[in-house]
């Protein structure tokens, strides 16, 4: 049985070293404006894929989920800062969870 | 801004993430100790990476014994979002800050802390990404070392209600740009019903999530930066 250090070793190194070669990769600044453009876009096009639909999925029941979801898309869109968007939500699951 | 004074504020800024953090890794530390790791194997594991992902796949691999080249080569996968990430970060400091800094950075860009960090306005203050990181990495760990020694203390619905916590602070960081901008608010709409649909369909539904976001932002963010170029300031 191969150890586990040996295992944990492995996942911290590809780990940094995915998130690190970007960084020695690209050194100044990318002047391409199709590049810049790309850039600038794929911060919304990931968050959104990582929101939707898992956080409906990561709940015991989907109802709450999908309230969870549309409470912070609600108070998000009409300016809540980060902190209220989560502790809503949050909320929000907790009581249709213990109610459910 | 003094790096004093960024860093406090990145921890300040970091704290809802940090308790996001403490029940996330308390499942993890669970798993670990499932598959067969030590309370401090899996406590050291979440002190030196942060990726819930990748450490669930990992402590998997560890679990069924997979060959090493396999581990490493589904952890590149698993997390191969964040190359999208640290490039979008890449410009994000100032052109020229030294690599090494940029790199201390790099070891933790997690979803969370890249979009908080994605929240601030340029150029990014690396002193602020670690004031993020001193208030999360801890929070990671310890939450591995309780879920590992303590086992399944917390109530389910209080790890549900968490769980969520951390994707609604993905909304809330796209909600407001998407209001006063239609493209973003086009993009994040097309991006989530791609992300639905995939996960809804057959076969492509079994994707990991990582993998996934990369498959639908990849393709769409590249459609968009053709589309709509940029002319000088970020949309």
């Amino acid at each position: 049985m191969t150890n586990a250090w040996v295992y944990i070793l492995v996942i911290a190194a590809v780990t940094f070293l995915v998130r690190a070669f970007p960084f020695v990769l690209v050194r100044g600044t990318i002047t391409n404006p199709t590049l810049r453009a790309f850039l600038a876009y794929v911060p919304y096009a990931t968050l959104a894929a990582m929101a939707f639909p898992d956080m409906m999925l990561a709940t015991g029941t989907l109802w709450s989920g999908v309230m969870g979801f549309l409470a912070a898309a609600a108070v998000a869109w009409t300016g809540g800062g980060l902190f209220g968007v989560a502790a809503l939500a949050s909320g929000v699951v907790l009581i249709m969870e213990v109610l459910l | 801004m003094g790096r004093r004074h960024s860093f406090i504020l990145g921890a300040r800024d970091a704290l809802p993430v940090s308790l996001g953090y403490l029940s996330v890794s308390f499942t993890l530390g669970l798993a670990a100790r499932q598959a067969g790791m030590s309370t401090l194997q899996a406590s050291v594991m979440s002190l030196i990476t942060n990726t819930s992902a990748g450490q669930f796949a990992g402590i998997a691999s560890f679990g069924a014994q997979s060959p090493l080249m396999l581990t490493a080569l589904a952890q590149a996968f698993v997390n191969l979002r964040y190359v999208l990430m640290s490039l979008s970060l890449t410009q994000r400091f100032v052109p020229g800050e030294p690599l090494g800094l940029k790199l201390l950075a790099a070891f933790d860009v997690t979803d969370e802390l890249f979009a908080l960090a994605m929240k601030r306005e340029a150029p990014l203050d690396p002193f602020y990404y670690y004031g993020m990181m001193a208030a999360t990495i801890p929070c990671w760990a310890l939450g591995t070392l309780l879920g590992a020694s303590l086992g399944n203390l917390l109530p389910q619905p209080v790890i549900y209600a968490v769980n969520v916590a951390l994707y609604a602070m993905f909304i809330a960081v796209v909600a407001p740009p998407a209001r006063q901008n239609g493209r973003i608010l086009k993009l994040a709409a097309l991006s989530m019903g791609l992300s639905g649909l995939m996960r809804a369909l057959p076969v492509v539904g079994g994707i990991a999530p990582g993998l996934r976001v990369i498959l639908i932002a990849l393709p769409l963010s590249f459609l968009f930066a053709r589309r709509y170029p940029l002319s000088e300031e970020t949309p």
